[in-house]
């Protein structure tokens, strides 16, 4: 059998050890919900993992016992994994690429003189 | 123009080469994601098991202030655990599946838990090395190359200087009462030292996966390196608290400018690891009766919920 130190907590067994995903297996686990976080007023709400949950609402109760144990929050938002749309790294260069040669939006494409000032 | 293999491959190593982040949709190769859901899988699973050896003792804190602070240390575990499922579900494992693979012993966790905490001064000791050592394993985790683990890890290292500092003042507290509490903090000591390093697994050239971690950026340290910090760390807080730290070999080496200490007893950690510790069976049966004893609040959430749904009718 093989160790290998990896984790936190150290070593653990690495060779024989099954990591073929298997949803849906186990029955009938509770949805998956992604957790965004206004951590203070003034900032955006910013994702910072996800919880399971048999709806919305109590959604946002395990949100609050798993990631806002120290103030770190003001507000939560709560979405269902499945509800996500979102780009595919795959496509990244195609669909970025209308913004990628368009270097006439950025203030750095004009020279300006160097003595006009507040510029 | 059609993507190959190596083309990916080559992306993927561009990443890793310019210490970027690898995100959940990227493409990676097939043993990176094994690597890396079995790491956080298994790790997830030692946060979860590490609830117990001092869980056993928040009904029997000496006080209401080290209760209060032993429920939030706990709970705190209970957290890390999900941070870290959380953090697997994005490479496509499931959460319930990952808990019943623990529970069928088809995954691991750290053999540390399955030593027994049998006193109070076990909880200091627990924060002081056991937390200690963790926190030398996971600071370098913050920079794992796996965008999803190395976030999760920095939450988790925010809480854990909590946890090895309420240990080591719990300690510091014990040593200034009597001699029995004295003797309770030392016989502590004796027992988590050994198992304390054995945490940083075997020496390095008896672990053939950790120059394939290192090149993938999901292992910053070698094993030995890790362990020899932990040493020169822990041995001025022995010190200070005026234990003795269980190993005659060790003593300050002037020319590697780190302290000399004596090899853990491998064969040991090897039948803790295979099932064969103090309290493996125990650890097992406890998270088994949890999640089994628990079905029935997830059934019933579940009900509830189909039924608020139900009555809402179409469109909420």
């Amino acid at each position: 059998m093989t160790y290998t130190s990896e984790g936190g907590h150290g070593a653990v067994p690495t060779a024989g050890v099954p990591t073929g995903a298997a949803p849906g297996a186990v029955g009938t686990d509770w949805p998956l919900y992604e957790v965004f976080i206004r951590s203070k007023r003034g900032l955006n709400h910013v994702h910072v993992g996800s919880v399971h949950a048999p709806d919305a609402e109590m959604a946002l109760r395990h949100a609050r016992d798993v990631y806002t144990r120290r103030n770190e929050g003001v507000s939560i938002w709560v979405v269902a994994s499945a509800d996500i749309t979102a780009s595919s790294p795959e496509e990244k260069d195609p669909f970025f690429s209308p913004s990628a040669d368009k270097v006439y939006r950025h203030p750095t494409f004009y020279s300006i003189p160097d003595d006009v000032p507040h510029m | 123009m059609t993507v190959t293999d190596a083309d990916l491959q080559e992306a993927f190593e561009a990443v890793i080469g310019r210490d970027q982040r690898v995100e959940p949709r990227d493409w990676m190769p097939d043993g990176y994601r094994k690597t890396m859901i079995r790491q956080i899988a298994q790790h997830a699973h030692s946060e979860i098991i590490g609830m117990q050896p001092e869980g056993a003792w928040i009904t029997r804190s000496p006080s209401l202030r080290r209760k209060a602070i032993l429920l939030a240390k706990v709970q705190d575990e209970a957290g890390h655990g999900m941070y870290l499922y959380s953090a697997a579900e994005t490479l496509g494992a499931d959460r319930a599946d990952l808990t019943v693979k623990l529970i069928d012993r088809r995954q691991k966790y750290s053999s540390i838990f399955n030593y027994p905490a049998l006193t109070y001064a076990d909880v200091g000791v627990i924060g002081w090395l056991v937390d200690g050592a963790a926190i030398c394993n996971q600071v370098p985790l913050c920079r794992s190359s796996f965008g999803p683990y190395a976030r999760a890890m920095i939450r988790i290292c925010k809480e854990e200087s909590f946890h090895q500092r309420q240990g080591y003042e719990l300690l510091v507290t014990m040593m200034a009462g009597t001699d029995e509490q004295r003797a309770m903090v030392q016989d502590a000591v004796d027992r988590w030292w050994w198992p304390s390093l054995m945490m940083f697994g075997p020496p390095d050239e008896d672990s053939p996966n950790t120059a394939q971690s290192m090149a993938w950026g999901i292992k910053r340290h070698t094993n030995d390196e890790l362990r020899q910090r932990f040493v020169d760390m822990t041995v001025p807080q022995a010190e200070a608290l005026g234990v003795t730290l269980p190993d005659e070999a060790l003593r300050w080496n002037p020319e590697r400018q780190g302290y000399d200490f004596a090899t853990p007893d491998w064969e040991e950690f090897k039948r803790v690891v295979a099932g064969h510790g103090p309290c493996n069976s125990e650890r097992l049966a406890r998270r088994r009766a949890a999640w089994e004893d628990g079905a029935w609040v997830r059934e019933a959430a579940t009900a509830h919920a189909a039924k608020r749904r139900d009555h809402r009718g179409p469109g909420r």
